[in-house]
């Protein structure tokens, strides 16, 4: 059976070689054989889980040895797959969310010209992501990082005719580098520290190491996590990373990529749970961004941009969780696959609205399109609901669980956790029912003239359908008898926390904050016509519109620094370097000219100069000798 | 009246009777190589006496040829037949070392003198005189230049085809050179060789005063340093009472045993050893060119014929250097901490020396000739190694340095202009617009010079220092890497020169050579890129062939 393992990267990870390298031939095929390779990669994932189910708990685990990569010595890296629960979890959820957006995207880009090309894109992205979440050792998981950061670059840049596309695929992969760095720095202190950076050694020997080593490891991987996921300080990068195809922004920038750095922090528990500065690190960035991103959807007027803030709020509440340790790995992750249904369902509808008009994103120029767009308004409504956390769907038992699990970190942090993570749930709330109301009711804000809305394609709505059901159901599965904690107790380890304050009474707080944000949202969405143009705007609403200012920070701080920084060195490199490099070469032409005189031409002078030497080096011989 | 007493001794001794005088055993076949080239260049003085002046150039080409090929071969063969290593001995009473490290430069010194005799015999390349296809050497030697005697001998189309035979001598000399293995052997073949190059040198064509002007140069310092090597010889002689080379070893690590009575005031007088073995290391640093004893090199490189600087340059530096290591590994090893130092500053003077005058010129053989003592002081750096790898290292770097350096001059002789070669720097500026295959030929040669990776340069240069740095000596290297920086500078600038810039107007013109110097070209070119691809090979060669006997 596992030797079926290699068998889910190689299929897109082929496709992607078909389609890339096929050429024009492959024109009228290629989006069907990339669908094809990814829903097989699918279906090989489900025989997988399906055997997996069948063993006992601590059994489950697979592991696939291909070959050496680099035995060099001491230094060994290897091409080694591991199949666990949390493994098998993200390849559901990569090759399910996966399947149906290549699906979706047969629609949604069957006009563009370069439809081959973004299918073997999606399908380098998935073969890219399985090998991360496969990986058994740190080394191959970089090289999946490496290749989910580059699949991410070529397809948010894939319309790279728009400047905008092209400085948004620069600007993600620069932001990624600084994490991607952080990761590197990671690798490498983990070989000096335990001679190894495979998972199984790594994690046995964590006990062993200092626990400022294990801080240092912690904090360059959770510095690696913000630049993939998104999390502050590194987050700029996700809401312009909407300039990609709305595919790409669902499966890619939603529902699989950027939750890889909580796959990280999680599959790294062993160190974190002993490096306690770490932990804390960690939280604190996801609280951070969790309001960060919340504040920051709240303000924007493009629907895709709107739903990135709030993917970013919602994994600040995975990475939050996931700092928690014991007591919150298991709903981080939970809430990541939740998270990923009811999001790529969203962007998905999203990306159906904009399909009906005209690739139109301003929420202030739709209103009214429940009517023309049913199917769409039911899927994102579904969605909706799930992402707000309404009773009974999906994000309602993943969200719940993670607030009560701040609450449970105990103490002033436990409280300044939890009341962040009540007051994000109100803000989502918010912003989602904005969202939900600008789009879908009010009048129309729209020409009838221009904009002729219409319902999407079967491949497109099928997906959405799909997923919708996902959004709905998914939260309450998991949720009986604590399924899903009990299938990744074996990998994750699993504490009850004990939140000060009673289950109920968080899950009534949450309640009520629901019903706060949903009602002041009611109240300036749905009660007042919307403003074709936007309003100027309370200060906090103009900083969230500019993204809380993240751009002019980062220009300020790093850009103006380092083109500071670069002046120096260029004036040192001027003044010192070449200084003393030209004045070298004008000493050594001067000596030259200086040395050359004594070549005179004439024979006697040569004649004296060589009695001299022979006189020296009779000299200097009997000098050496003392005589 | 001892002192009278002990000379009539001598007198007596040596006018003993005659039958019992042994006759000297002479091994022929391992003397082969020099016997053949010596005999060749006594045939090519009776050609020059008997033939008709139309057939000798042919018959003069045809013989050097042969003879260097089976001189060659014969090297070859002996090698084959395990002379180089366990059959190694002394030949001709120990006068003559035949061993690894002699064969090696030989076979180096015949190669490279194969070469140089095309070059020598190129009849393309100076315009056509008066009917007569002319090569670079004076019509008639003996005329004054400029005189009514050299006018006739142009217009009658002589040439100097005594060229062949001399060039054969002072092989035959050089070959001797790094095998002599005594004193006196040692200094006949250094005249053997030495006095052959200085009427070479006078021979060219064009511009005859400069030429004459560099010969006379030439013997006359190359005189100067003879006297101090015999000198030298003397005062070894007196400390040691013998000029073999393993007598004077000896005698240096165990003391005088057999006192010569006509040398007993004199005889383990350290103070001779030290001045004398100063005094003969001088003259052979006079031949390879290093720094104090280098002045006569720019100017006889740029007054002498260029083929003769090219063969000069290359076969006179295996042969000399192969003395040099002879004598540093067979006499003197017993006080390597009394030579090693001075070497040192010899070593990093020549280094530094060639490589900062050479930035200054402005004539490319003057330049190539500052290059040459700059390359001088790196091969010093693996000689005072003073170990098995220093010798092969030497070994290696002589034999790729010779091949790149007689390339480089046969591509001088082709950059012309109305009179003859176009040696001034500025003509060569923007040779690659207009020659791109000569000028892209001369700049694989520069890199070579150079020590760039992927060429002959760069796997001897780094021969030579890595034995330098194991044997201690790593900041003669550092210095050594500096004077390579220093050097790459003007080499690069010669390929800027001739790549980067805009072609002269009245530039030079690019000569079509014939075969036989397209052949010392490219064979130049194969060497370089061969040993440079490859040098794993020659390398293990030069290894094998690293033992000096004693």
């Amino acid at each position: 059976m596992e030797n079926l393992i290699a068998l889910l990267v190689a299929a897109p990870l082929v496709g992607a070689a078909l389609l890339l390298c096929g050429g024009k031939r492959l024109d009228r095929t290629g989006h069907w054989i990339g669908s094809l390779l990814a829903v097989a990669s699918f279906a090989v994932a489900v025989v997988l889980f399906a055997d997996m189910l069948g063993k006992g708990a601590e059994h489950r685990a697979l592991h696939q040895h291909l070959f050496s990569w680099i035995p060099v010595g001491g230094f060994r890296a290897d091409i080694a797959f591991q199949l666990d629960q949390l493994s098998m979890t993200f390849v559901l959820l990569i090759t399910g969310v996966g399947s149906l957006i290549h699906i979706y995207s047969i629609g949604y880009m069957e006009h563009d010209e370069r439809r081959r090309r973004f299918f073997g894109y999606l399908n380098l992205f998935l073969a890219a992501m399985l090998l991360l979440v496969l990986a058994d050792n740190y080394l191959l998981l970089y090289v999946g990082w490496e290749g989910v950061g580059l699949a991410s670059y070529l397809l948010i840049g894939f319309w790279q005719h728009k400047p905008s596309a092209a400085t948004a695929a620069k600007k993600a992969f620069l932001v990624n580098r600084v994490g991607d760095m952080g990761l590197s720095i990671a690798i490498m202190l983990m070989f000096t520290t335990f001679g190894t950076f495979a998972f199984g050694p790594v994690f046995a020997a964590a006990g062993d190491a200092s626990e400022g080593r294990l801080t240092a490891i912690g904090l360059v991987l959770l510095l690696a996590a913000c630049g993939k996921s998104a999390q502050v300080p590194l987050q700029s990068w996700l809401g312009d990373a909407m300039e990609g195809p709305t595919p790409v922004s669902a499966l890619i920038h939603a529902a699989t990529m950027v939750t890889a750095g909580v796959y990280l922090i999680t599959r790294s528990g062993a160190i974190f749970n002993l490096a306690p500065d770490a932990q804390t690190a960690v939280v604190v960035v996801g609280a951070v961004t969790l309001l960060f991103g919340a504040i920051v959807g709240c303000a924007k007027d493009d629907i895709k941009k709107a739903l990135a803030g709030s993917t970013m709020s919602q994994i600040g509440y995975m990475v939050l969780a996931a700092g928690l340790g014991p007591i919150g790995y298991a709903f981080a992750i939970m809430h990541l696959v939740t998270h990923g249904f009811f999001k790529a369902g969203l962007f998905l509808g999203a990306g159906s609205v904009m399909h009906g008009m005209n690739d139109e994103v301003d929420m202030r120029r739709y209103g009214g399109l429940r009517r023309y767009m049913p199917v769409t308004f039911v899927t994102f409504g579904l969605g909706y609901l799930a992402i707000i956390g309404f009773p009974g769907l999906s994000g309602f038992f993943s969200k719940d669980k993670i607030i009560e699990a701040a609450f449970a970190r105990g103490g002033t942090e436990g409280w300044i956790l939890g009341g962040a993570a009540l007051l994000g749930a109100a803000i989502t709330a918010f912003y989602m029912t904005r969202v939900m109301l600008m789009t879908f009711f009010g009048e129309k804000r729209w020409d009838p003239e221009e904009f002729h809305p219409h319902e999407s394609p079967k491949v497109m709505t099928v997906p959405m359908i799909v997923l919708a059901v996902g959004s709905v159901f998914a939260g309450g599965l998991f949720s009986v008898g604590d399924a899903f904690v009990r299938w990744l107790e074996p990998v994750t380890s699993f504490a009850h926390g004990h939140s000060p304050v009673s289950a109920g009474v968080v899950t009534a707080a949450t309640m009520v904050v629901l019903a706060i944000g949903v009602g002041i949202a009611w109240l300036m969405y749905g009660r007042k016509e919307v403003p074709a143009t936007a309003p100027r705007g309370s200060l906090l609403t103009r900083a969230a519109r500019r993204d809380l200012l993240q751009d002019d920070f980062n220009h300020v701080v790093l850009v103006r620094g380092g083109e500071h920084l670069t002046r120096t060195l260029v004036y040192l490199d001027h003044s010192l370097v070449d200084g003393a490099v030209n004045g070298t070469a004008a000493a050594m032409g001067g000596l030259s000219s200086r040395l050359r005189q004594l070549q005179t031409g004439f024979v006697r002078s040569y004649a004296v100069q060589m009695l001299g030497g022979a006189a020296v080096l009779v000299a200097a011989t009997l000098l050496m000798r003392g005589v | 009246m001892s002192s009278v007493a002990s000379v009539h001794s001598l007198w007596t001794a040596a006018a003993g009777a005659p039958g019992r005088i042994p006759a000297p055993r002479i091994e022929y076949v391992q003397l082969s190589p020099t016997l053949i080239i010596l005999g060749a260049a006594i045939v090519g003085v009776l050609i020059e006496a008997f033939l008709p002046r139309r057939s000798r150039y042919y018959a003069q080409v045809l013989l050097s040829v042969v003879a260097l090929a089976a001189a060659f071969a014969a090297v070859i063969g002996l090698a084959a037949g395990g002379f180089g290593s366990s059959k190694a001995h002394l030949a001709a009473m120990g006068a003559i070392a035949v061993d690894g490290p002699a064969l090696f430069l030989q076979g180096t010194i015949l190669l490279v003198s194969l070469i140089a005799v095309f070059t020598f015999a190129e009849r393309r390349l100076d315009p056509v005189a008066h009917g007569k296809r002319v090569d670079s050497f004076a019509a008639q030697a003996a005329a004054v230049p400029g005189g009514e005697a050299e006018q006739a001998a142009v217009k009658a189309g002589f040439t100097t085809t005594e060229v062949f035979p001399v060039l054969l001598f002072a092989v035959g000399g050089m070959l001797i050179f790094p095998s002599a293995n005594d004193l006196l052997t040692l200094f006949i073949a250094l005249e053997v060789f030495s006095l052959p190059l200085y009427i070479l040198c006078a021979l060219a064509r064009r511009q005859r005063l400069l030429s004459q002007e560099s010969a006379v140069k030439y013997f006359l310092l190359g005189a100067f340093s003879s006297a101090f090597l015999l000198f030298g010889v003397a005062l070894l002689y007196g400390y040691a009472g013998t000029v073999s080379y393993a007598g004077i070893a000896e005698v240096i690590s165990d003391g005088a045993r057999q006192v010569d009575p006509a040398l007993a005031g004199t005889m383990g007088n350290d103070v001779l050893l030290l001045i004398g073995g100063a005094l003969v290391l001088m003259g052979l640093l006079f031949k390879v060119g290093a720094v104090p004893f280098h002045m006569w090199t720019p100017d006889v490189y740029q007054g002498a014929p260029t083929p003769v600087t090219g063969f000069m340059a290359a076969a006179t530096k295996v042969a000399a250097f192969g003395a040099l290591l002879r004598l540093l590994y067979v006499v003197l090893p017993g006080m390597r901490w009394d030579w090693r130092p001075v070497m040192w500053g010899v070593a990093i003077l020549t280094m530094l020396g060639g490589a900062v005058l050479a930035i200054t010129q402005t004539d490319i053989k003057r330049l190539l000739a500052y290059s040459s003592i700059a390359h001088a002081g790196f091969i010093l750096a693996g000689v005072i190694a003073a170990s098995q790898d220093g010798i092969s290292s030497v070994l290696f770097y002589l034999a790729a340095y010779s091949f790149v350096t007689l390339g480089a001059f046969a591509v001088v002789t082709l950059v012309r202009d109305a009179g003859g070669e176009a040696t001034h720097l500025s003509k060569w500026a923007g040779l690659g617009r207009r020659s791109p295959l000569v000028a892209a030929v001369f700049a694989v040669f520069l890199l070579a010079f150079a020590g760039i990776p992927l060429t002959s340069g760069f796997a001897g240069k780094f021969a030579v220092f890595k034995a330098a740095a194991e044997s201690g000596a790593g900041w003669l290297v550092v210095v050594g890497v500096i004077s390579s920086a220093i050097a790459a500078f003007f080499y690069i600038r010669v390929i800027v020169l001739m790549f980067f810039s805009e072609p002269k107007a009245d530039g030079p013109t690019v000569a079509v050579p014939s075969v036989l110097t397209s052949t010392a070209i490219a064979v130049g070119v194969a060497a370089t890129l061969v040993l440079g691809l490859a040098p794993q090979y020659f390398l293990d060669l030069a290894g094998h062939a690293g033992i000096f006997i004693r």
